[in-house]
């Protein structure tokens, strides 16, 4: 206990401090040059999302996806900071945003990689601000942090730092189209893929759009499941093939034919006509013919 | 000789014997899919009703009047009748899942009693209130639990006749993902407090009328081929095949398309006019090199340059590296909501990747709007007053009865939700609420 050991511990300490300093530049992902509009994804939306939670505007997730949420909050920021309130977040926006806001993007983006239920506000410790997933999925919903292991915190810290070296850049939230699942899509883009692979891409999209006519129409079920699976209506769904693995071509066809695409013009049946085996099917009023399939009302 | 007839009946036994076999397989085969078909359905079913059913009760938390309110409830009673059946459906007899069938049937009987209620005489407590927002979240957490586990079963092609033997051998140690799935959903249901008791485009008339829009000569194949030329925005004279529509299509339409090894397009045009109905542009898509921002521009440029006028952006979304957006048309200030178009952008290069108009042409024509009779301020006291009201417009929308009115168009925030909510702009009519989503949890990211 002499004089000489406390000197050395508070060296050692500021030592400390610098490396984290070091280790914690505030400034790693700066926004690049593009105006950030409502539907954007990625990297500038994760910092524009951290940034405005950090003075409080922003009190949703930090999942990448400027959806509604991060819409009002930059609108919000812009009408308290003088700026014109466009939603927008564009040059003088982002900068004013910058001067107002900090933001570790080495932190965020750990947590994200490591899938953590995490915060960003300022004024509160880092380490307080996030849970991870796994040992919170029990009861769950008990709120934020809360915590008490401030001894800890430090060295929570460096450890995730240390981590951020492998961090893949994903975003935790994906753009929908109004009133679908991620699941709907893809379980119309197995139908889509079963029923029309060997088609050109109208084709597929023609495919998928005439599953949701059906949807539509009020002489079939009312949901995609529905539709899909009602017997007899597919035969990739009779013989199997819609549980082949989907490739992106048919996915992409399916979010084209939700988002409005109808290259069938309102059709409800179609058919080969080289395999077609029922008459019925050829009284129908032919709209037109795409690929190999026949499309009618 | 005996030997070689007992041969030939023997042979004949077996060959026969075999293709009996064969077609008993191809049979059980054949049903064995039909059955998990049924399955599969009703599973589907379930998870997407569920979803819906979510979202109605949170559009119900922001509706202010009756005559919306009551078939919104009726509406939450019957998606829950309906999950109810699918949950009868499935295979899980074996599986303790009463929890969420009471949990279900709870909200079908509280939505059921309300929505036959007067609400008028007789409107919501805050106590019922109350209970609608907790029906909310937890709905809320049993979708994200069941769409988790759709996702996985979809992911990793997961067999309901598998759970169902899975169930029926009692085999303990099985580690079913839709078994556990389940089991999770049941206990997230026992957990909750024992208090308890939508096209993507809002306004899109329903098609049944004829094209409002299209105007023009007819023009002949040369010249659709040659404005088509001009849409894909190719020069040379490729091989661009061109067809008619049948007497099935509610319009004449020329088809035409191309194919040139990595890049294959679709156009429809009318044949009255040339208007460009659909267009759809396939290529591999790069990676993205401008914003959805940048990818805004080209598209308002290319609708402009094929004078789609007044045209204002309402939606705009990224998906991979392709920028989808959606405009409406504005007529002096007041958006119409049926006149849209929308538009693809590659966000690699900017080229134009697709453009729908079928609503545009549908639709579009030079309206008679009145001058509103409330004003904002009076319209704002029809809205639900816990709605914090953020953006307002006046719009044209398509009714229930499918009718064309003025609205009031508010966007307001309740809780965490954004809803848009349409006013009419005469009576204060409670027209339309929509809570608006667009996005979701990245189930394979997690």
């Amino acid at each position: 206990m002499t004089i000489k050991k406390h000197i050395f511990i508070i060296i050692i300490c500021l030592v400390a401090i610098g490396l984290q300093e070091t280790y914690n530049p505030n400034e790693v992902d700066a926004f690049t040059n593009q105006i950030i509009q409502r539907g954007s994804t990625g990297d500038d939306v994760i910092e524009l999302q951290a940034r405005l939670q950090y003075i409080g505007y922003y009190k949703g997730k930090i999942d990448g996806v400027f959806g509604w949420g991060t819409y009002w909050a930059l609108r919000n920021f812009q009408k308290d900071f003088g700026l014109d309130i466009d939603g927008l977040a564009g040059l003088k926006t982002r900068q004013k945003l910058v001067d107002a806001s900090k933001f570790d993007g080495k932190w965020v983006h750990t947590q994200i990689a490591q899938g953590n239920d995490f915060t960003y506000y300022g004024g509160t410790p880092l380490s307080e601000q996030t849970r991870s997933k796994k040992s919170s999925s029990g009861k769950g919903s008990s709120g934020g942090g809360g915590k008490a292991a401030p001894p800890q915190q430090g060295a929570q810290n460096t450890a995730n730092n240390n981590n951020e070296a492998k961090t893949e850049r994903t975003t935790t939230a994906v753009n929908v189209p109004q009133g679908f699942s991620q699941n709907d899509i893809d379980l119309m883009a197995n139908a889509v893929h079963g029923e029309a692979r060997g088609e050109p891409y109208e084709g597929q999209v023609a495919v998928a759009a005439v599953i949701l006519n059906r949807v539509e129409s009020s002489s079939f079920p009312n949901t995609v499941a529905g539709v899909i699976f009602e017997p007899r209506a597919f035969t990739a769904v009779a013989d199997g093939q819609i549980w082949l693995t989907p490739n992106e071509k048919a996915k992409e066809a399916v979010l084209d034919a939700i988002n409005g695409w109808d290259p069938t013009g309102n059709a409800i049946y179609y058919f080969n006509p080289d395999t077609a085996t029922s008459s019925w099917i050829w009284g129908r009023p032919q709209i037109k013919r795409i690929g190999k399939h026949i499309f009618c009302k | 000789m005996l030997r070689w007839i007992a041969i030939i009946v023997l042979a004949v036994g077996v060959a026969g014997t075999a293709a009996w076999g064969y077609m008993e397989h191809q049979e059980k085969n054949a049903i064995l899919i039909q059955a998990e078909n049924t399955y599969q359905r009703a599973f589907h079913e379930l998870t997407y009703n569920i979803d819906l059913m979510h979202d109605k009760i949170g559009t119900a938390i922001a509706m202010n009047s009756r005559e919306r309110l009551s078939p919104q409830l009726a509406e939450i009673w019957r998606l829950t009748s309906d999950s109810l059946s699918n949950v009868g459906q499935l295979p899980l007899t074996l599986l303790p899942f009463n929890k969420t069938e009471e949990f279900l049937s709870d909200i079908g009987e509280f939505t059921y009693r309300t929505a036959i209620r007067d609400l008028k005489k007789d409107p919501l407590s805050d106590k019922e209130l109350e209970t609608l927002e907790n029906l909310y979240t937890q709905a809320g957490e049993i979708k994200d639990e069941l769409r988790q586990v759709q996702h996985t079963a979809m992911e990793n092609n997961l067999r309901w006749m598998d759970v169902q033997l899975a169930l029926a051998t009692e085999d303990e140690k099985a580690d079913n993902t839709i078994i556990d799935g389940f089991k999770t959903v049941e206990k997230k249901i026992e957990g909750f407090a024992e208090g308890n008791i939508d096209s993507s485009i809002s306004g899109t008339s329903s098609e049944d009328h004829k094209y409002e829009n299209v105007t023009g000569t007819k023009i002949d194949e040369e010249k659709a081929l040659e404005y088509s030329r001009d849409l894909f925005n190719i020069k040379q004279k490729q091989d661009l095949r061109i067809t008619g529509t049948g007497d099935g299509a509610d319009i004449p339409l020329y088809s035409i398309s191309y194919n040139d090894g990595d890049k294959s397009a679709y156009l429809d045009l009318t044949q009255q006019g040339g208007h460009p109905i659909t267009l759809l542009v396939d290529r591999a898509v790069k990676e993205k090199t401008i914003s959805l921002n940048d990818g805004f521009k080209k598209a308002e440029e290319y609708i402009e340059k094929h004078k789609f006028e007044d045209m204002e952006l309402l939606n705009s979304s990224e998906y991979g590296n392709v920028g989808i957006y959606t405009f409406i048309y504005n007529q002096n200030g007041v958006r119409v909501f049926s006149d849209a178009i929308e538009v693809k952008v590659a966000l690699d290069n900017g080229d134009i990747l697709g453009l729908t108009a079928n609503n545009y042409y549908l639709n579009h024509h030079k309206r008679e709007i009145p001058e509103p009779t409330l004003s904002s301020e009076e319209a704002r006291d029809f809205v639900n007053p816990n709605v914090d009201i953020q953006e307002e417009y006046l719009a044209v929308i398509s009714n229930d009865l499918g009718e064309e009115v003025l609205t009031y168009e508010f966007l307001g925030i309740l809780g965490d939700d954004t809803y848009r909510i349409f006013i009419n702009a005469k009576d204060g009519t409670e027209e339309k609420v929509e809570k608006l989503n667009g996005k979701e949890i990245n189930y394979a990211g997690i």
